[in-house]
């Protein structure tokens, strides 16, 4: 039939499209880190993934199944230099958490979820510090303030960019 | 009126299961996944070699973004190169700089001569590179410092190389992948390089900090005899690093504690040295005072 034909009235959005979308955006942000051509000397970038995961599950609740941080945070460990299990481990904690806000709080406002949201991340980053100086590091806590304070103040950032890729998954 | 949320499903039981399970998997994966973070500080090759893999597909895109960006910046250096001061201070700058490291050079070569004067004799360094590269990418998103180099097993590239630029000391070689490999930078947090002082030959450790600076740390407890402007070099202690590398150069003392910058610029668009591993030559005989046994 050529194309034209499909019908376009009642023709809901695509099931594969609606999970295809958040996961790359997901995995993208793993890899935005590690193509940035520039040698960092601290830890100041936002870690672009896990930013992407929370806020996803902020804007929209049911989007992921708390067990999709696994292979995600897999992915990300391959990539980011943590050892591996390191993300799996930590982003599949932040959505059980989640969980858990959801239950106790159902009403929650932007700045509520920012706050939260900060304090996961302060949570994600300070974790990855140990898990990594456990396989050899030795980061003080000190100089990863500014990365916690960088990636919680682009969590909204990160929240419109996935407002927009939300639209974007329901319209194809 | 709440949303009616999908967690919460009501009298269904087979729902109810479901929800249940998720978090099942969630939980045991999450356990999983420590279990493999314990692992990997005890067997960390067999991760390595994922990474590995996995660097090797990014490492082409980041070399090109990285040609894009150094093209961009030679473009914006040409056109500054127009205007006449600007052009006469790049060049006195370059002068600057390479006159800089020939003065460090020096002076650490003349302690070496010295040195060398005493213990005739010394097996000459070797200090062909292996291989030629740029670093590409790093990892700026966690608390460890290491770059990827767009240079892997296929150049010749073997695990604990050390890896330099011509300004000085970068790192080594921690993971090596076919055309890419993972170099741990010596800025990463209580990372330890032996060093002198190159003026002197005044031993001393070179300890990552973690915030891109460097400790240095005096091997004799007493008075802290490191001024500002002081050159270390490595010192070729224990090998791995040959020596009389440039490392660092001390910047702030506070409160006992020596605060050196590194000479090499890991970012800049120089490219990095992968050199062989430096094997520290045995201790001369008759150093050491043999124990006598004359009753």
């Amino acid at each position: 039939m050529p194309r034209g034909y499909d019908p376009r009235l009642e023709r809901g959005p695509q099931r594969a499209v609606l999970i295809a979308i958040p996961i790359a955006s997901v995995v993208t942000g793993s890899l935005l880190p590690a193509l940035i051509p520039h040698v960092a000397t601290m830890p100041l970038l936002p870690p672009v993934g896990l930013l992407l995961l929370l806020a996803w599950r902020f804007l929209v609740h049911d989007v992921w199944p708390a067990w999709i941080a696994l292979p995600l945070g897999l992915f990300d460990d391959l990539i980011s230099g943590q050892p591996l299990g390191s993300a799996a481990c930590i982003w599949t904690v932040l959505l059980l958490v989640m969980e858990l806000v959801d239950r106790r709080m159902m009403w929650r406002d932007y700045q509520q979820d920012w706050r939260i949201g900060a304090a996961l991340i302060a949570f994600a980053v300070f974790l990855g510090m140990v898990f990594s100086n456990l396989s050899g590091g030795g980061m003080r806590f000190l100089y990863i303030v500014p990365q916690i304070i960088i990636t919680a103040l682009s969590l909204p950032l990160a929240v419109r960019v996935c407002a927009v890729l939300d639209r974007f998954r329901w319209r194809l | 009126m709440a949303p009616p949320s999908p967690r919460r499903p009501g009298f269904s039981r087979r729902a109810q299961y479901g929800i249940f399970a998720t978090y099942v998997i969630a939980v045991f994966g999450a356990l999983l996944s420590l279990l493999l973070v314990v692992t990997a500080r005890l067997d960390p090759t067999g991760h390595a070699a994922l990474q590995s893999l996995i660097s090797d597909i990014t490492v082409p895109i980041a070399r090109a973004g990285r040609a894009v960006i150094s093209t961009v910046g030679g473009g914006g250096e040409s056109v500054s190169a127009y205007f006449d001061a600007a052009s006469k201070n790049k060049a006195m700058g370059q002068e600057l700089a390479e006159a800089r490291r020939k003065i460090i050079q020096g002076q650490a070569d003349a302690v070496e001569n010295a040195r060398l004067k005493k213990l005739l004799g010394i097996r000459a360094v070797d200090n062909t590179a292996v291989a030629t590269a740029a670093l590409v990418a790093s990892t700026g998103t966690i608390s460890r410092r290491f770059a990827t180099l767009a240079a892997g097993q296929r150049d010749g590239v073997v695990n604990g190389q050390p890896v330099r630029t011509v300004d000085g000391l970068i790192g080594r070689i921690v993971q090596v992948g076919l055309i890419s490999s993972r170099v741990l930078l010596i800025i990463d947090a209580e990372r330890t390089v032996p060093v002198k002082r190159a003026s002197d030959g005044l031993p001393a450790l070179a300890v990552g900090k973690g915030d891109g600076l460097l400790d240095i740390r005096t091997l004799v407890s007493g008075n802290n005899p490191f001024k500002n402007g002081d050159v270390f070099v490595t010192s070729g202690t224990g090998g791995i690093y040959r020596p009389n590398i440039p490392v660092a150069r001390v910047v702030s003392q506070k409160r006992g504690e020596t605060v050196a910058r590194p000479l090499a610029n890991p970012s800049s668009f120089d490219f990095a040295i992968v050199e062989p591993v430096y094997v520290a030559p045995p201790p001369p005989p008759g150093g050491a005072p043999a124990p006598d046994d004359t009753p």
